[in-house]
C-alpha cells in the first residue's frame, strides 16, 4: 500500500556520517567507578532526593521521586552505596550544578525488589502514574516526561500515533540500531501506547537512508501481525526527525506553536522512549539505560547501551578518543549542546556522544553582515525569515522578534548551516529567547511585588483607621467618665507624659532582648548546666552542632533543591 | 494674488478642520505617564529614590520632581527605558542614591532571630512571617532585595544573598559580533 | 564560545559574488564581439575605482579590509556601473559614478548588507541627471574600434558630438513620436516600419539583443545555481510583457513591441542582475513578485513618457523605497498558521 506523504518547507542535507557507527552491533558497557545520576533530568522536574549518603541502594531502586505532575523519577541504573548527594556540574552548555546522586557501584548490579504492573488490568491514570514513577521520559532528546503525553485528546481517542524512528541528525544512530537489533519489544511498547491513546493508525516514519531498519521493524510488525501499523520510508533530509516536521510529512498536519498535537489527533514518540515503555510495563524496570552513539573523533564509532549517571569519559574511551580531542557535544553536530567537561554524566537525554576536534569542527570563517540572501529563509523547516529576526534580535527589539514568530523556531540549525555570511544565527535566537523569558519572570515578580506592597499600604490605611476609631471610642467613653466625675486634671497634659513614657518602655524591652540576644551570640555556652544530666548534655551538644551546621547550609550558595 | 491668498487661506482651514477632527477621532486613550513610568520601575519598593515606593517616584518623575536617574535597583537599563518614553538625555545613575547590585534576597539567620517583628513592619512587599517572639523567615520568592529590613533588625541577623543562576534562570549570551578586527 | 550548528555549507558571500560575476561573462562576451573591447576597458576602471574606494572607507570606518575587499561586491557593483554607463564614456564619468556607488549608497550607509538602494542604480541615476549628453551617446554595434573608443574614454568629451548617438530605445521612441505628428515624413509609419534601419536587429537594437540574450543565459544559469530565485526576472519580464503588450496592442502605431521592450536597454541586465540583488530588493516570494512587477510597469512608463533613454535604473530606485513596506507586509504564514 503507498501512502502519501507530505513535505515540509526548507530543510537542509548535511553529511550524514552514520555508516561508521551502524558496523557493529549496540554494546555494553563496563561498571564504571562512580555513577553521578542528576535528579534534575526531565522537562520541568526537579525530583526530591529519596536517599541519604552511606544508603545502599538496589538497581532500578528510586533515588529522586517525581515532585509535582511535570515531573519524573529517577532511579539508581546499578546496586551500590550511596557516597553523596550534592550538586555536581549537568551535561549543559551552562556549566551550572544541580543536586546529583553520587553512587559508587558495589559490582554486583543486583536488581531490587520491582514495582510491577498489570497492564491489562490497571486503568489508564494507573499506568501514566507508573510511567511516572518508572521514569520514562521522550528519549528522542527534549525529555518530555511520557506519561503526559499518554493522554488521548479531547475525544478521548486519536486518529494517528506516529513513531519517530526518523533520526534525521548526522553522526547519531541510536534509534537506528535500537530499530534493527530490538523491534519487537520496541513494537510490543507502540502496542501498549496505541492501547492508551486509543490509536486508530500508527505510523512509525524511518528516513530512506537506514534501509536496514526499516526492514527490521517491518518484518517485527509482519510477526506481530497487529493490524493497522505501518512502517514508511521517508526522504531523508534534516530536520525530519523534528516531531512537527515528522507529523506533517506523515500526516500532513502542521500542528503551530503553542498547541497540543492531540488536539489535531495525533501524538508523537521517539522509538527508544517506545522501548523503554514495554521495559517498564512488561518486566517492571524503570528507566536506567539507554542507547548512546559515541561518534565523531573516535578510531571505532559505535552504539553502546550506557547506564544513566556514567561519566562520558568512560564510554568514549571504549571508543578510543583520538589525542586532538578538544570538547564532547551532546547530540548532534546541528543541535547539540556543548558539554562542559568530559566526566559529565551520561543522562537520558544522551542520544550521541559527539567527540569533537579542531579539525572535525572548525571554527566558522569570520561572520560577515547579512545580505538578506534569503538562503535562511528558503531553509526554515518552520517557515521563518530568520534574517528579520536577526536584525531585530541583533537590536535587542524583542518585541519585534516576537512578531516575526521567533518562539515558532525549533533551534534546529538549518538557517546558520546555509547562511554564506556565517552568520550565528540560532544563537541570536537562543539569546532573544532566554531574555524574553528573563524579563517575564521580572515583569512577574514586579507585578507581584507593586500588587503586595499595594495590599500591604492598604492594610496600614485600614489599621490606622480601625485604630482611630477605636481610640476615639475610647476616649469619648473616658470622657463621658471623666464628665461624671469632677474634672480636675487637663487629660492633653496626662497624654504627653503617659505615650513618650510607653515608647520609653518598649524600647527598654527591645534594647534587653537585643543584649540577650548579643549574649547568645558571644557565648553558646549553655546555662545550668549543673543540673542536667550528661544524657541529657550530650543531646544539648548534638542540637547545637545541627544548629550550627543549619546555620553553614543556610549561608551556602547552592542550597539543595528540596529547600529552594 | 487675492485668489491666491484665499485658495491658501481654505487650505489652511481644510487641513487644520481635518487636523481637529482626527485629534478628537483617533484619540489615544493610553495609559498615563505615571502608570507607564510605574510599569519601568523595578518595584523593589526600597526607597532608594528617596520617595516611598516605586509609585511616588513615578510621580515625582511624572511632575519634573524628580531626576530619571534616581533607582539603583532598576539600574542603567531602566534608566535608558525611561529616557526612551520620557524623551530625556540618559544619566547615568546619581552616585547618593546609590549603586547598581546583584540581585539579592534577604535571609534571616534563624538562630540569631529574637521575634522582635521589626523587620516584618519594615519589608514593603509582606515576605517576612514571624510573630512576636517567634522566629521569622523570608519568603524568598516574594522578596525584592530592597534591604529595607537590615537597619530595623535589632540583633543584625540578615543578610543579603545574591540570587544564585540556576538551569531554570540562565540565559544565552549575546552572541559575539566582530565588528573590528585588528586589518 | 561555538555553539550549535557546528558545521556549515561551504557557502560565502564571496562565493556568490563570484558566481554573479562569471553569469555576467557571456553578457560581456556578445558585448565584446558587438561593440567591441572598449568595455574591457571600462569594467577595468570601474573595478580600480570600486576597490580603491571601498578600501578607503573601510579603513576610515576602521573595518577589516582583508575581509571586505575579497567578498567580490565591490566589482559586482562596479561591472554593473560599467555595463549600464555607455561604453565610451569617459574614464572620469565611469570612476565619478563608481566612487558615489561605493562611498555614498554603500559605504555610508554601513557597507556591505546595509544599503537601501542599489548602489550601480543610483549611480546611474545621479550620473544621468548631472550629465545627461554623456550618459547617452551610445555607439552603434561595429561603429567604433578599439583604438577610438580609448580615444574616447581617455581623451575627454570633445569627440562626442561628432558621433552622436542615441540607444535603440531613445531612437524609437523619438521616431515614434515624430510619426506621431502629421508634419513628419514619417507619419503614420508603425514602429515595425520604424526598426527597418541599421541601428536595429531582429528583436531589439542591433548586437543589443545578443548582449540581453547573453544575460538571459548568465541569470538562467544562476537560477539553476539556485543563486536567485525565478520570482523576480519572471515577474520583471512577465509585467513588462503584458505592459508593452496591452498598450502595443491597443495602438501598435504609437508603440513599441513587448518582444522590442524586452530585448532592448537594460530589460535583462535589470531582471536577473540589478533587481536581483539581495541587499536592497524585496525578500519575500510574494514581495519579489510585487517589487519586480512594480519595478517592470515603472519601467515601461519612464520609456514610453519619459525623457531618459532608459527606465531600468528609476524603477529600481523607486521600488527600493517601497522594499520595507512590502517585505513586512508579505511576510509569508508560518510553519502551523497557513490555511490550506
Amino acid at each position: 500500500m503507498l501512502r502519501k506523504l507530505f513535505k515540509f518547507h526548507g530543510g537542509v542535507k548535511p553529511p550524514t556520517n552514520k555508516a561508521h557507527s551502524t558496523t557493529a552491533p549496540i554494546a555494553s558497557v563496563p561498571l564504571p567507578d562512580r555513577l553521578v545520576i542528576p535528579l534534575h533530568q526531565s522537562v520541568g522536574g526537579h525530583p526530591r532526593p529519596l536517599v541519604q549518603p552511606g544508603d545502599q541502594v538496589f538497581k532500578g531502586q528510586r533515588i529522586g521521586g517525581a515532585d509535582g505532575n511535570l515531573s519524573s523519577a529517577v532511579h539508581a541504573s546499578t546496586s551500590g552505596i550511596v557516597r553523596d548527594v550534592l550538586p555536581a556540574v549537568m551535561p549543559h552548555t551552562s556549566g551550572l550544578t544541580t543536586l546529583s546522586v553520587v553512587i559508587e557501584p558495589d559490582g554486583e548490579d543486583r536488581w531490587g525488589e520491582l514495582d510491577r504492573i498489570n497492564v491489562r488490568a490497571a486503568t489508564p491514570d494507573e499506568l501514566r502514574d507508573y510511567l511516572r514513577d518508572a521514569g520514562v521520559v521522550g528519549l528522542g532528546g527534549a525529555v518530555f516526561p511520557s506519561h503526559l503525553k499518554l493522554k488521548p485528546g479531547k475525544e478521548g481517542k486519536l486518529d494517528t500515533l506516529v513513531i519517530n524512528g526518523a533520526e534525521c541528525e548526522p553522526f547519531i544512530t541510536c534509534d537506528d540500531m535500537l530499530m534493527r537489533e530490538r523491534a519487537t519489544d520496541m513494537l510490543k511498547g507502540i502496542s501498549a501506547m496505541r492501547h492508551m491513546l486509543q490509536a486508530r493508525d500508527v505510523l512509525i516514519g524511518i528516513e530512506d537512508n537506514k534501509p536496514e531498519a526499516l526492514a527490521a521493524v517491518r518484518a517485527a510488525i509482519a510477526a506481530a501481525g497487529e493490524p493497522g501499523i505501518e512502517a514508511l520510508a521517508i526522504p531523508t533530509r534534516y530536520p525530519a526527525g523534528g516531531a512537527k516536521q515528522l507529523i506533517r510529512v506523515l500526516t500532513g498536519i502542521e500542528v503551530p506553536h503553542g498547541r497540543r498535537s492531540t488536539d489535531f489527533g495525533v501524538q508523537c514518540f521517539n522509538v527508544g522512549t517506545a522501548y523503554s515503555i514495554h521495559d517498564a510495563l512488561e518486566h517492571g524496570r524503570p528507566l536506567i539505560s539507554r542507547v548512546v552513539t559515541v561518534a565523531g573523533n573516535v578510531d571505532a564509532p559505535r552504539n553502546y547501551d550506557v547506564l544513566i549517571g556514567t561519566p562520558m569519559d568512560h564510554v568514549v574511551r571504549l571508543a578510543g578518543a583520538r589525542p586532538d580531542t578538544d570538547r564532547y557535544i551532546m547530540g548532534g553536530p546541528m543541535m547539540g549542546v556543548r558539554m562542559p567537561a568530559f566526566d559529565v554524566p551520561v543522562v537520558k537525554a544522551t542520544n550521541c556522544i559527539l567527540v569533537g576536534s579542531p579539525v572535525l569542527f572548525p571554527p566558522p570563517p569570520p561572520e560577515m553582515p547579512c545580505i538578506r540572501c534569503g538562503e535562511c529563509a528558503k531553509a526554515c523547516p518552520a517557515d521563518l525569515a530568520p534574517f528579520e529576526m536577526y536584525w531585530f534580535s541583533r537590536a535587542r527589539n524583542f518585541g519585534k522578534t516576537q512578531e516575526y514568530h521567533l518562539f515558532d523556531c525549533i533551534e534546529c540549525g538549518c538557517c546558520s548551516f546555509v547562511c554564506p555570511s556565517h552568520i550565528p544565527l540560532v544563537d541570536y535566537f537562543r539569546f532573544s529567547k532566554s531574555e524574553i523569558w528573563a524579563r517575564e519572570r521580572e515583569k512577574e515578580a514586579a507585578d507581584t511585588a507593586r500588587e503586595r506592597f499595594e495590599f500591604k499600604n492598604l492594610r496600614q490605611e485600614r489599621e490606622k483607621q480601625e485604630k482611630a476609631e477605636k481610640l476615639a471610642a475610647k476616649a469619648a467613653a473616658t470622657r463621658e467618665k471623666v464628665a461624671g466625675d469632677t474634672a480636675t486634671a487637663p487629660p492633653g497634659a496626662a497624654a504627653a507624659v503617659t505615650k513618650p513614657g510607653g515608647d520609653d518602655a518598649k524600647r527598654a524591652l527591645i534594647e534587653a532582648a537585643m543584649e540577650k540576644a548579643r549574649l547568645q551570640k558571644a557565648q553558646v555556652a549553655p546555662k545550668n548546666l549543673d543540673v542536667t544530666s550528661p544524657d541529657v548534655q550530650a543531646e544539648m551538644a548534638a542540637i547545637d552542632a545541627r544548629r550550627h551546621a543549619a546555620r553553614e547550609a543556610s549561608s551556602d550558595p547552592h542550597p539543595p533543591a528540596g529547600q529552594a | 494674488m487675492l485668489t491666491a491668498l484665499l485658495v491658501m487661506t481654505g487650505i489652511a482651514l481644510l487641513l487644520g478642520a481635518g487636523l481637529g477632527f482626527a485629534s478628537i477621532k483617533f484619540k489615544v486613550e493610553g495609559d498615563p505617564l505615571v502608570d507607564k513610568i510605574d510599569a519601568i520601575l523595578p518595584q523593589t519598593q526600597c526607597g532608594q529614590c528617596g520617595f516611598p515606593g516605586c509609585r511616588p517616584y513615578a510621580n515625582a518623575i511624572a511632575g519634573g520632581e524628580a531626576e530619571i536617574n534616581q533607582c539603583p535597583p532598576g539600574g542603567e537599563e531602566g534608566i535608558r527605558k525611561l529616557a526612551d518614553l520620557l524623551g530625556r538625555e540618559f544619566k547615568p545613575l546619581s552616585e547618593e542614591h546609590g549603586v547598581e547590585k546583584p540581585k539579592s534576597v534577604a535571609v534571616i539567620d534563624e538562630a540569631t532571630c529574637i521575634g522582635c517583628t521589626l523587620c516584618i513592619q519594615a519589608c514593603p512587599v509582606d515576605a517576612i512571617v514571624g510573630a512576636a517572639k517567634q522566629m521569622h523567615t523570608i519568603i524568598a520568592a516574594d522578596c525584592t532585595g530592597c534591604e529595607l529590613c537590615l537597619a530595623p533588625c535589632p540583633v543584625d541577623c540578615i543578610t543579603m544573598e545574591p540570587i544564585v543562576e540556576t538551569v531554570d534562570t540562565w540565559k544565552w549570551r549575546y552572541p559575539v559580533f566582530q565588528i573590528k578586527q585588528a586589518a | 564560545m561555538i555553539n550549535s550548528p557546528y558545521i556549515r555549507k561551504p557557502a560565502s558571500v564571496q562565493s556568490v559574488m563570484l558566481q554573479v560575476l562569471l553569469a555576467l561573462v557571456p553578457g560581456i562576451a556578445a558585448y565584446v564581439w558587438f561593440f567591441g573591447a572598449g568595455i574591457l576597458v571600462q569594467l577595468a576602471i570601474a573595478s580600480v575605482a570600486a576597490l580603491a574606494g571601498e578600501a578607503a572607507m573601510l579603513a576610515i570606518r576602521g573595518k577589516p579590509k582583508a575581509l571586505f575587499l575579497t567578498d567580490l561586491s565591490a566589482i559586482v557593483t562596479a561591472w554593473l556601473i560599467a555595463l549600464t554607463f555607455p561604453p565610451i564614456a569617459p574614464w572620469w564619468l565611469t570612476v565619478t559614478g563608481t566612487l558615489l556607488a561605493v562611498v555614498i549608497v554603500k559605504q555610508l550607509y554601513g557597507g556591505l548588507g546595509q544599503n537601501p538602494f542599489n548602489p550601480a542604480m543610483a549611480a546611474f541615476c545621479l550620473m544621468i541627471v548631472a550629465y545627461p549628453a554623456l550618459m547617452s551617446q551610445w555607439p552603434a554595434a561595429g561603429q567604433l574600434d578599439f583604438k577610438t573608443q580609448i580615444e574616447l574614454i581617455f581623451g575627454g568629451a570633445r569627440h562626442v558630438d561628432a558621433i552622436t548617438g542615441a540607444t535603440p530605445l531613445d531612437a524609437l521612441r523619438t521616431a515614434l513620436r515624430s510619426a506621431a505628428s502629421p508634419d513628419s515624413e514619417l507619419h503614420g509609419l508603425r514602429a515595425a516600419q520604424l526598426m527597418d534601419g541599421p541601428a536595429f536587429g531582429l528583436l531589439g537594437g542591433k548586437g543589443g539583443e545578443w548582449v540581453a540574450f547573453g544575460y538571459l543565459l548568465g541569470g538562467l544559469w544562476l537560477i539553476q545555481r539556485r543563486i536567485i530565485t525565478w520570482h523576480i526576472p519572471a515577474a520583471f519580464c512577465g509585467a513588462l510583457f503584458a505592459t508593452a503588450g496591452l498598450l502595443w496592442s491597443l495602438r501598435p502605431e504609437g508603440f513599441a513591441s513587448p518582444l522590442f521592450h524586452l530585448a532592448s536597454g537594460g530589460a535583462m541586465l535589470g531582471a536577473f542582475f540589478i533587481l536581483t540583488d539581495p541587499v536592497s530588493g524585496a525578500t519575500t516570494a510574494r514581495g519579489k513578485l510585487l517589487f519586480a512587477a512594480g519595478a517592470a510597469v515603472l519601467t515601461y512608463v519612464i520609456r514610453a513618457f519619459g525623457a531618459y533613454p532608459d527606465g531600468i535604473a528609476f524603477a529600481t530606485l523607486l521600488m527600493n523605497i517601497l522594499v520595507p513596506i512590502i517585505d513586512m507586509k508579505t511576510q509569508a504564514p508560518v510553519f502551523g498558521h497557513k490555511k490550506d
